[in-house]
């Protein structure tokens, strides 16, 4: 009754693609965005911005990276977590060098670091696919952990091998370590998010992101059709390792602050990213923020729901949180095997009928 | 349609039970405990959590709490991981009414998380024994406890007893000493002073890597069969210590020449590995077993109410005692800090003051029903290890439980004074701290 595109007629070009074509749905982001920017932070507290939305924004754009080259492209990556070690590790080594640098460009360069390593790592993928190719990546997230736990270098030789962020200021106001206001954090990392997703968005929608879909639909065709595999499949490695080593950066700089290789960029890391991926949605860029409330929240929204509001002793609930959320993966696998994004967009399609199905 | 009425009943009950909680308006001490009893660390970390939390138990049902108020233990599960960390200690640190008085965080990770929060929320960090070893300079590190013995003091007080068995100092040279340990922050810690020292007593020193969590071994100790090492120390946790042990008794490593750190030295760690694990050493800090008067306490005034933790009959395990002594210093310095300011109602701002002040001497040990337990504990303003003692207890497979057989050592503070002084002042110019005066 009230989501329905009847009597939106689109007049232009620029209209037609628009990202939400529908202005409902366009005045659902706008609102999100404006509740983001310009509510939460008055009303943030520590523990909303540490434990909650700085996790989620992170992830979520880690998320993004591997959507693009996994999602989009077609390309199996299990080395997620070391790529998000070596922007962490760059943006480390850069603010080290540079502590006069904005911080915007550190991430960046981080960024840019990050692809030129995800490159190099990706150009097995021109020979190989599939599961294979997933073990080459394997290669990767344990030969750079190795790399960043061995090479004193990197951790400017610390005793314990853990990297300490140092205090970085954003136009005078701090956004690292104890003394940043939750705000300033969270409003950093938000922006950075925001404008890394609708540009992902744009990507997607563009040629490029047009050739990684022909790649990832069937590569023999697409190469048929005029689409070099080698441009395609290392410039998805290429802005996959981007936005990932982006979020490695804010990982460690604005989320944890102190990182040790081994714990902080395991193969778990990598895992718990594709599985953000995958029960979001693959391929979708909404998908991700989905996919990542659901694997970085719903496990804190249990604990609480236990053991502030039952009462349940917390390693109880510990244990009772890790059967929960198995319970929930599968049950949303088979429901719907395209994941989160897929629901949403058959709640759309019922919306549009609704009240009257036939 | 299960899940949903599941779900339905959880949220209804989430919402409901507050009302019926709230009401008790009389003032508290937060005791948190990051627990872990989930994960590849939970066999140890249970059993510490439970002294942790039982000794606070009995405070609060046989004196009623410390002068009179009651202690509030809020648990929150870490399984020892980082994140978790993190979130539950942005979860626990302002619980009213006092808010965390202080957090003992358990982990070496989540310990370097907190450090540099530590003095902007005042909330001071108990990382007994663990965590950063120069925090053990109070003038860097004004919020950091990290007694009773940093892991640099227990490095050069196992070297000191390496010594003892091979003959004096001297005749450590040329000796082959090697260390096995967990691949993280943790396992790193006390490499700089085992080298240290090996250039200094001229013994070979080697670190052998094992990555997290620690299953996975062969090579490492293919390699000491073929090396032969004289002397063995391992810096492991969880299940790396169980392995560890078990694969030094597949390749019949003389197993008392080989010593755990104290993470390394509990029940938990060499029972799996049977008879075979006879005569392994560890380090320790305090006395094993549950024969102490304090222990009789907690079971008559915790376990016969029904209010423990734990199984009754592991009490006085070794990770058991060291979560109860570790509570006992926390509860102490509290209790100082009420006798400095005066007033039963602390926050961990006075509670820093009173970890600052802390003097927990013989007679005060007696007093608490554990005479002989450990050994005196006295904080000051530069120094914030204590006395940094550490004696080598022995595993006894037949009769099932460990032994104290060496003295307790003094450190070598002519190794880890230098070495403590250069790490604390690279921690204060990374981060713009001015060193206090003392």
């Amino acid at each position: 009754m009230f989501y329905r595109e009847s009597g939106q007629l689109k007049s232009s070009y620029v209209a037609d693609q628009a990202m939400f074509p529908i202005a409902q749905d366009r005045w659902f982001v706008f609102g999100v965005l404006a509740l983001a920017f310009l509510v939460a932070p008055f009303f943030i507290n520590e523990y909303w911005a540490n434990a909650i939305l700085l996790p989620f924004l992170v992830y979520a754009l880690a998320a993004l990276g591997l959507n693009i080259l996994t999602g989009y492209c077609g390309q199996v990556s299990l080395g997620t977590g070391a790529f998000m070690a070596v922007g962490a590790y760059a943006s480390f080594k850069l603010v080290g060098f540079f502590p006069e640098v904005n911080f915007l460009i550190v991430l960046a360069l981080s960024g840019v670091v990050t692809a030129a390593v995800g490159m190099i790592f990706g150009l097995p993928s021109l020979r190989i696919k599939g599961f294979y190719l997933a073990v080459a990546t394997l290669a990767a997230q344990f030969f750079l952990i190795w790399v960043f736990n061995k090479v004193g270098w990197f951790y400017d030789y610390n005793l314990t091998g853990m990297i300490t962020v140092r205090p970085i200021d954003f136009f005078g106001v701090r956004i690292t370590g104890p003394e940043a206001t939750p705000a300033a954090k969270y409003l950093f990392t938000l922006t950075v998010v925001c404008i890394l997703a609708l540009s992902a968005k744009n990507i997607v929608r563009g040629r490029i992101g047009r050739e990684w879909m022909a790649i990832r639909d069937m590569d023999i065709a697409a190469e048929l059709i005029g689409i070099r595999p080698l441009r395609a499949k290392l410039s998805a490695f290429a802005v996959s390792s981007f936005y990932i080593g982006v979020a490695g950066a804010l990982y460690f700089s604005i989320y944890l602050g102190a990182v040790e290789p081994v714990e902080a960029f395991d193969i778990n890391q990598s895992f718990y990213v594709l599985f953000i991926i995958i029960i979001g949605g693959l391929g979708s860029v909404l998908g991700v923020f989905l996919g990542s409330a659901f694997i970085v929240l719903i496990p804190i929204l249990l604990k609480n729901i236990m053991v502030g509001g039952m009462g349940f002793d917390s390693g109880m609930a510990g244990h009772v949180e890790i059967l929960l959320m198995g319970m929930l993966i599968i049950f949303f696998l088979i429901v719907e095997p395209h994941g989160l994004a897929r629901l949403w967009q058959i709640a759309k399609e019922k919306l549009r009928l609704w009240p009257f199905p036939h | 349609m299960n899940l949903r009425k599941l779900t339905g009943a959880a949220v209804a009950a989430a919402l409901a039970l507050p009302m019926f909680v709230s009401g008790a308006n009389a003032y508290e001490l937060v005791i948190p405990s990051m627990d872990y009893r989930t994960g590849p660390f939970a066999p140890n970390g249970i059993v510490f959590a439970n002294g942790w939390s039982d000794y606070l138990t009995l405070l609060n049902e046989r004196d009623g709490g410390i002068n009179g108020v009651k202690i509030k233990n809020v648990t929150c599960e870490t399984g020892y991981n980082t994140k978790k960390g993190v979130e539950c200690y942005e979860k626990i640190k302002g619980t009213p009414p006092s808010g965390a008085l202080l957090v003992q965080p358990l982990s070496t990770g989540i310990t370097y998380q907190l450090i540099p929060k530590a003095s902007v929320d005042e909330v001071p960090i108990f990382s007994m024994g663990y965590g950063r070893t120069s925090a053990a300079n109070g003038k860097v590190f004004p919020w950091v406890f990290n007694l009773p013995a940093t892991y640099w003091s227990q490095a050069t007080g196992l070297v000191q007893y390496i010594a003892d068995q091979e003959g004096g100092l001297d005749a450590l040279k040329g000796k082959k000493i090697y260390l096995v340990y967990h691949n993280s922050a943790y396992g790193k810690e006390p490499i700089r002073t085992l080298e240290a020292m090996a250039d200094k007593f001229g013994y070979e020193f080697r670190g052998l890597p094992v990555d997290s969590p620690g299953q996975e071994q062969k090579a490492t100790w293919l390699q000491i069969r073929k090396e032969k090492p004289d002397w063995v120390l391992l810096w492991g946790w969880g299940v790396m210590n169980q392995v560890a042990i078990k694969e030094a008794a597949s390749i019949r490593y003389p197993m008392d020449h080989f010593i755990g750190v104290w993470w390394s030295g509990s029940e938990n760690d060499v029972l799996p590995a049977g008879d075979a694990a006879d005569g392994y050493l560890s380090g320790a800090f305090h006395a094993p077993g549950g024969g102490f008067p304090l222990h009789d306490d907690i079971r008559k005034h915790v376990y016969d109410k029904g209010l423990g933790k734990g199984d009754r009959d592991r009490i006085g395990e070794v990770l058991y005692n060291r979560g109860m002594v570790g509570a006992m210093w926390a509860t102490e310095a509290v209790r100082k800090a009420m006798e400095i300011h005066g007033t039963t109602e602390v926050t961990g701002k006075h509670v820093r003051d009173g970890f600052e002040a802390l003097d927990v001497d013989e007679a005060r040990l007696e007093e608490l029903g554990l005479g002989g337990f450990t050994y005196p504990v006295k904080i000051t303003c530069e120094n914030h290890e204590g006395s940094g003692k550490v004696a080598v207890q022995q595993w006894d497979a037949k009769a099932k439980q460990w032994n104290i057989v060496s003295k307790f050592y003094e450190p070598l503070r002519d190794v880890t004074g230098p070495l403590i002084e250069a790490d604390s002042a690279a921690y204060a110019a990374e981060n713009n701290v001015t060193p206090r005066d003392c």
